[in-house]
């Protein structure tokens, strides 16, 4: 007898449904969100578990004895649990929360930074990062008297590993570095790099802003010491994040910031501190929207990881084949493993034109240096126009992207 | 060359226009002509300080300052931002400091251009209107300094 599998069957057309954003109109046309590398938007079960915390439990957390703060208690570690789960960490005392990727960058920079990095020191990282995983770093290598190395991009927007060995010293105390890259898509090889890092000694941090989305996680088979991604590029909610960090690395670091929630015992003399994972989470935290990043972890889930991926895999082949039709058009960044993003610039038009024509017929992207300024100057490019993909695009939506442009381009030029 | 036109006159004569175009696209593709046929700047103006601040495109603005009014010549590699430059030379050059200063240029509002001044940093609007208006203010400074510089000369003269 067969049985059939209980894969959910992806249906983009039902799950555009659940976002009920994607039916609102832009200067008269259907929206058409090609963004997502910046934020994804919000399916209802999302924006219902907001008003349903406000309306049913709303307390604050830890520290209460009563039924609302107990409730809201047990649905904030929930959150922590699922979190682990889905970046499969070995303990629940290894999830911080945060206000996002950026947040948990810096708290690495300034715990362990300051405790760990010192004169003469390295820290690698790629240049292909955001600019939050730059300047924390160039701050303290500033204040400590250490050195940024930074691993070369090729022209297809791959990073030069040859290079990246060689750059690897006893020196090297840390490798921060972006799992995907959100001006290019590429996906770097972070797993072998660890390897490699680790073998020099250094520890490394992989910023998961982009990566979380679309890959499959996994902090401890990748052996990372510390993961970074944020909430709302995850059909989440803003300004929650999760820094992962090993435990014997979290448990070793200094605090970060001081106040409630990460004490055990205050007197003037002195304080104790509260055991992980509270010591990093000063203060009353986003209850809200950190318990709300549990709906929408638990709806990525739901709607199948690998039916997602598929999807979002067959929209950059699509977009990519039929963009490359496109007079003067060229991609930047053409990576053999990339999630679904295209980025490109088109002889004499500037992006931010093409931006505004895009905009006038319902059509969001992004347009500009995407916060990665070192590496558009590494392609010598004043900025790229960027299409992101999420779970609920359509080729449909490819193909008006493409009519927008043809229609830009010929006003423009 | 004085501008005949009062400010509020040709932002009239804009809204005017505007008013005949019955699609964005329209619009659009109007400024778009305007900013094809906004002279170049002289690659020598193209300077570091002349550039202005806050865009994602590259604005480059200058001003000169003749017979007690001001004329600006500007330029940009984009050029949907060329064409609204276009817009807000034709209104303003060629007035006083003064007359710069207090124009309320509600002709960007007016013909639904009010997006590309909202407080992102990709839009390079704001930050021009911005910079000309700042460039009216040194020269109503510079033209006050002279004048006092003279009457205290005067009132030199007049104690001797
Ligand atoms: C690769 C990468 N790193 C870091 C960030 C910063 O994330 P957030 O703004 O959520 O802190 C982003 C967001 O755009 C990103 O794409």
């Amino acid at each position: 007898m067969i049985t059939t599998a209980t894969i959910p069957v992806f249906d983009v057309y039902a799950l555009r449904k659940q976002f009920p954003v994607l039916e609102r109109e832009v200067k008269g046309k259907p929206l058409i969100y090609l963004d997502n590398a910046a934020t994804s938007q919000k399916p209802a079960v999302v924006i219902d578990a907001l008003v349903q915390y406000y309306t049913g439990y709303n307390a604050n957390i830890h520290r209460g004895i009563h039924t609302l703060a107990e409730e809201a208690t047990a649905a904030f570690e929930a959150t922590r649990e699922t979190a682990k789960h889905f970046i499969h960490a070995a303990g629940r005392e290894e999830i911080i929360f945060t206000r996002g990727t950026t947040e948990g960058i810096n708290l690495v920079a300034y715990t362990w930074g300051r405790a760990n990095v010192g004169k003469g020191d390295e820290i690698i990282i790629s240049a292909m990062e955001h600019h939050s995983n730059i300047v924390p770093w160039q701050i303290l290598c500033e204040e400590k008297g250490a050195q940024l190395k930074v691993i070369p991009v090729d022209d297809a927007g791959e990073l030069i590993m040859e290079a990246y060995e060689k750059l690897l010293s006893d020196k090297t105390r840390l490798v921060a570095i972006t799992h995907v890259s959100n001006a290019l898509g590429t996906v770097n090889p972070v797993k072998q790099m660890i390897r490699s890092a680790h073998k020099a000694g250094a520890l490394v941090l992989v910023d998961g802003a982009q990566s979380t989305v679309h890959l499959d996680i996994d902090v401890q088979d990748m052996d990372c010491d510390f993961f970074v991604c944020s909430a709302h590029k995850l059909y989440g909610p803003t300004g929650v994040g999760v820094l992962y960090g090993k435990k014997h690395v979290l448990e070793a670091m200094p605090v970060f910031q001081g106040g409630g929630e990460m004490i055990k015992e205050v007197t003037f003399e002195k304080t104790t501190y509260n055991e992980l994972p509270y010591k990093y989470e000063a203060g009353t935290p986003n209850i809200a929207d950190t318990i709300v990043f549990k709906t929408a972890l638990d709806f990525i889930e739901q709607t199948g990881k690998e039916q997602i991926r598929q999807h979002e895999h067959e929209l950059l082949q699509y977009a990519t084949a039929a963009l490359e039709t496109v007079p003067g058009l060229k991609i930047i960044g053409r990576a053999k493993e990339k999630t679904s993003l295209v980025s490109f610039v088109i002889d004499k038009v500037h992006p931010q034109d093409i931006g505004i024509l895009l905009d006038n017929k319902g059509i969001a992207v992004r347009t500009g240096h995407h916060c990665a300024q070192p590496l558009m100057q590494r392609y010598g490019i004043p900025g790229t126009i960027r299409a992101s993909f999420a779970a609920y695009n359509t080729k449909e939506e490819i193909d008006e992207l493409l009519l927008g442009l043809e229609k830009s381009i010929k006003l423009l030029v | 060359m004085k501008n005949v036109k009062t400010i509020q006159e040709t932002e009239a004569a804009i809204i005017d226009s505007f008013s005949l175009f019955d699609s964005w696209d329209d619009k659009y593709e109007y400024i778009i002509d305007l900013g094809k046929k906004l002279p170049a700047l002289d690659e020598k103006h193209k300077t570091e300080e002349n550039k202005v601040r806050g865009c994602q495109s590259t604005v480059w603005l200058t001003a000169d300052y003749k017979d007690g009014r001001v004329y600006f010549s500007a330029d940009s590699d984009a050029v949907i931002v060329k064409g609204l430059i276009s817009m807000l030379i034709s209104v303003l050059s060629g007035h006083t400091p003064q007359e710069i200063i207090d124009a309320p240029l509600d002709f960007i509002r007016e013909i639904g251009m009010t997006t590309h001044l909202a407080q992102t940093r990709s839009n390079g609007l704001r930050a021009m209107v911005k910079q000309m208006k700042h460039y009216a203010l040194a020269f109503q400074a510079m033209r006050q300094h002279s004048i006092n510089d003279h009457g205290n000369r005067r009132t030199e003269t007049k104690s001797h």
